[in-house]
């Protein structure tokens, strides 16, 4: 059981961080985007792009950071994942989102999504393949904490769990203390009276999917250091992360937060209960417990 | 060898089956203004709900309790009847968007069940030994299949006939009514909690009778059946023929479906063969090109609602789109 | 109203029809004008547009038709991110706070630009209540705290104009008193105001002239005093004279 945990708090790395994203964008934009989990994909392939690209030009930093199975390629190819992702963001808010918005239509946006999503899931696997992929060839050997109960944490476990909190540490500052954050979270809270307070909403949703395209990026990579990079990988933490983003309430960056450590956890104990086989619909039971028992979440506020 | 008529009767009877299924979706957002982000769960509900009722008893799983044909069919609507009005009295009262996930993670955890419970309609090997009805009169040739789209677009009749009457209806009548000004409606003492659960019920049992007939013509249902793709490919149908549109519905199903199976058929024919692993992703390409496509540039779909005469004096439609 | 000796005009809003649907336009064919360094006051009875007057000039609500002008430059179709860049800052009647950030963060954004930090002290300087809860998040904030921050947000961009909606609404007696008092003492430092206020009594203190809607037209306008004993004030409000527009 203890393993469990440790898996679930792994498990809420990634799903905190595509769930921060996707509760800005759900919370300004006011839709529920389907899409938002295929950024995750389009972020951990990008990332296995730039990392045989990063390894075939600058051998040097093909080297591994023992024990970890990471590389400075890997790492150099994050960042640039980070912004190509944020950059695909803001494209299909261009190209597609947009539009629809500023047509009126707000519910045709959730449609859309769908169709963006179906769009995105498949087109990665035909441009890389249908099979699983990792970024190491090598085999992270997993460090034994306890024999008894057995508990096993592998390094790269530890590193995405500390990356992630790192990376929503810098985030926190950033809405804290940075007068661009306030004018996000004025944004998130009255659009209306932040435009008077000088704020242009256009360039604020611009940088909401800059800000959540690099999350999801940063999702996505981990999840593929920890698991494997699929095309389908997207489909899959769909419910997950919209689960988390609901249980910590729409808008709220901290809820986020909790929330995706909360769904993490509960997924993952669930297997001491459940078979494996039904672990997709825990983020679903946990949805509604919410919506029955506190539907605005840990932290959310209705927004009408 | 299968003839083009024959084929052409196949596809017609799987469009027309589908068709059912797009003209429960119009009534839930069309009519009623729900978003239903898990049609495959009542389709699904339907399907195994018949099977289930009206198959031979099987190893390792329920079901097999071999009912008369018209039994099990109104078994798997009632299923779907069941699920829809406990998803219904959870989630109806949601904002549109909880809405959609709500109900997508119905869809989901349905399937999942259905893939784990192997004990409950036999995982993920599905559901078969069921016969198809007057199987053993007619045999399994043209002559069972043509007779079997002719019923099978009896039925489509009868279902859209009975929409437009019910759109017509007082019933549709409030339906709109709480729509455009739910606060008015119910100052008139009607509760539109309990009228959404009615049109989201409804909708539901007519999702569930196709995914029965569905069921019943393939003699085998699996979770490959129930997928979300499911979902996307009859809100595409809905989008692509006109929300709020029953005839654009019907229509939005067999174009649909046509470019679907035609285009499985072009792939498979001219692609290579190393490719031919690809056909599935390149459709979903398609149609999820299809739906933001319809959505940018003709939102209102193919057959708006203004162009639909109305029936005169007993219905006067507001223009719906999606 | 050509009265030579009158100061110049800062803001002037001529033929404005405004509304937030197209075909129901909320004020039809208003003229306002806001001398300079003055307090011009909308008063009206309820529906009368007031409200929605001011959010016109901000760029809140569409202008169908007529003009604003603020300082000679046209701003009849402001993008409403724009208005504090022309020295015009807003405190609405409702939701004029962000209630999840602390008083410093509100203050901080309303200051952007160029010698913001000045600014920022400067109102910290003029109010010890507010100086005190900065780093008080505004939801935990009382009413009338809210209201001074509203208003402090508003003098923290430094601006040649301020538009008020109903600034006393919710107060008590004696916090609406000291509204009064700050707004004449904001003219005294240069600020012009358009404000629109529900009190009669109070308007009719705090105004130098008084700009009377009602059914989103112009009704009667003249300086306070004058209009201070004049009947057809009361008159408006119960429902009985209205000059009809042609």
């Amino acid at each position: 059981m203890i393993q469990n945990l440790l898996d679930g708090v792994l498990t809420g790395s990634f799903l905190s961080l595509g769930a921060i994203g996707l509760t800005l964008v759900m919370h300004i934009l006011r839709f529920a985007n389907f899409s938002h989990a295929e950024l995750l994909s389009i972020g951990a392939y990008a990332a296995l792009v730039f990392d045989r690209l990063f390894e075939a030009l600058l051998p040097v930093f093909a080297a591994a950071f023992a024990p970890l199975t990471l590389t400075g390629a890997l790492v150099l190819a994050l960042l640039v994942s980070m912004v190509a992702t944020g950059a695909s963001a803001v494209l299909i808010d261009i190209l597609v989102f947009r539009r629809i918005r500023e047509n009126g239509r707000e519910l045709s946006m959730v449609f859309a999504s769908f169709g963006m999503a179906l769009v995105v899931r498949n087109l990665i696997g035909l441009v890389f393949g249908l099979h699983s992929q990792l970024y190491s060839p090598d085999i992270a050997f997993a460090t034994v904490l306890s024999f008894d109960p057995l508990i096993l944490v592998k390094p790269d476990q530890l590193f995405v769990f500390v990356a992630a909190l790192a990376i929503m540490a810098v985030l926190h500052l950033v809405l804290t203390r940075t007068t661009f954050g306030f004018a996000l979270r004025a944004v998130a809270e009255n659009p209306a009276l932040a435009q008077a307070n000088g704020v242009n909403l256009r360039a604020m949703i611009t940088a909401v999917w800059l800000i959540a395209g690099a999350l999801a990026a940063a999702a996505g990579v981990f999840y593929g250091l920890s698991h494997q990079i699929t095309p389908v990988m997207g489909r899959d933490l769909v419910l997950p992360i919209f689960a988390a983003t609901i249980v910590g309430g729409i808008g709220s960056v901290n809820g986020a937060l909790l929330g995706g450590f909360i769904v993490g956890i509960a997924t993952n104990l669930s297997l001491v209960i459940l078979p494996a086989g039904y672990t997709p619909a825990v983020p679903f039971l946990m949805i509604l417990a919410v919506l029955l028992v506190r539907p605005n979440g840990l932290f959310g506020e209705a927004r009408e | 060898m299968i003839g083009v008529v024959s084929y052409l009767v196949f596809f017609a009877t799987v469009a027309a089956i589908l068709a059912i299924a797009v003209l429960g979706l119009n009534l839930h957002w069309g009519n009623t203004g729900l978003f239903n982000g898990g049609v495959a769960a009542f389709f699904g509900a339907g399907a195994y709900g018949t099977l289930l009722l009206g198959g031979t008893p099987q190893d390792g799983h329920l079901g097999g309790f071999g009912l008369a044909y018209p039994a099990a069919l109104l078994g798997g609507m009632a299923a779907a009847a069941v699920m829809a009005w406990l998803v219904g009295v959870l989630t109806l009262r949601l904002r549109h968007d909880y809405l959609a996930i709500a109900t997508f993670g119905v869809a989901v955890a349905f399937e999942t069940l259905m893939r784990n419970a192997e004990w409950l309609a036999g995982g993920a090997k599905g559901v078969r030994g069921f016969e198809r009805p007057l199987r053993d009169a007619l045999g399994d040739g043209f002559l069972y299949n043509l007779l079997f789209l002719v019923a099978v677009l009896v039925v489509l009749v009868a279902v859209y006939l009975f929409l437009e009457r019910l759109i017509g209806s007082p019933f549709g009548r409030l339906l709109r009514a709480i729509r455009e000004d739910e606060t008015a409606a119910r100052s008139l003492g009607k509760t539109p909690a309990q009228v959404r659960l009615t049109a989201f019920v409804t909708g539901a049992v007519i999702m569930g009778l196709a995914g029965g007939l569905y069921g019943t013509f393939y003699a085998f249902v699996s979770p490959q059946d129930i997928l979300p793709t499911l979902t996307f490919q009859i809100w595409a149908m809905l989008i692509v023929g006109g929300a709020g549109n029953n005839r654009g519905a019907i229509l939005g199903a067999f174009l649909i479906w046509g470019a679907w199976t035609a285009s499985g058929w072009a792939l498979s024919r001219f692609a290579p063969v190393e490719a031919q692993l690809y056909t599935g992703s390149v459709q979903f390409v398609l149609i999820g090109l299809v739906i933001v496509g319809m959505l940018l540039w003709r939102p209102e779909g193919l057959l708006p609602e203004r162009l639909v005469v109305s029936q005169s004096g007993s219905s006067s439609r507001t223009q719906e789109g999606v | 109203m050509s009265d030579p000796t009158a100061p110049e005009a800062i803001l002037e809003a001529h033929g404005v029809t405004a509304g937030y649907v197209r075909d129901l336009p909320v004020l039809h064919d208003v003229s306002v004008r806001v001398a300079r360094q003055r307090v011009t006051v909308l008063i009206g009875p309820n529906g009368a547009g007031k409200s929605t007057l001011i959010k016109a000039v901000a760029g809140q609500v569409t202008v169908f038709a007529g003009t604003v002008t603020h300082e000679g430059t046209d701003l009849t179709r402001l993008r409403p991110d724009r208005l504090a860049a022309h020295g015009i800052a807003i405190v609405p009647q409702t939701d004029n706070v962000f209630r999840n950030l602390t008083v410093r963060q509100n203050l901080a954004l309303a200051s952007r630009g160029t010698g913001a930090a000045a600014r920022l002290a400067a109102v910290f300087d003029r109010s010890p209540v507010l100086a005190d809860k900065r780093h008080t998040k505004a939801g935990a904030l009382s009413g009338g705290q809210r209201q001074v921050l509203a208003v402090a947000m508003a003098l923290a961009k430094a601006p040649r104009l301020i538009l008020m909606d109903e600034p006393s609404a919710g107060l008590s007696p004696k916090a609406a008193a000291e509204v009064l008092a700050m707004v004449r003492r904001l003219t005294a430092e240069g600020v012009s105001i358009l404000l629109v206020e529900q009190n009669v009594k109070l308007a009719l203190q705090m105004a130098d002239h008084v700009y009377i809607l009602a059914e989103g037209r112009n009704q009667v306008d003249g300086p306070a005093a004058a209009l201070r004993g004049d009947r057809i004030v009361a008159d408006i409000y119960l429902g009985g004279k209205r000059i009809a527009a042609a």
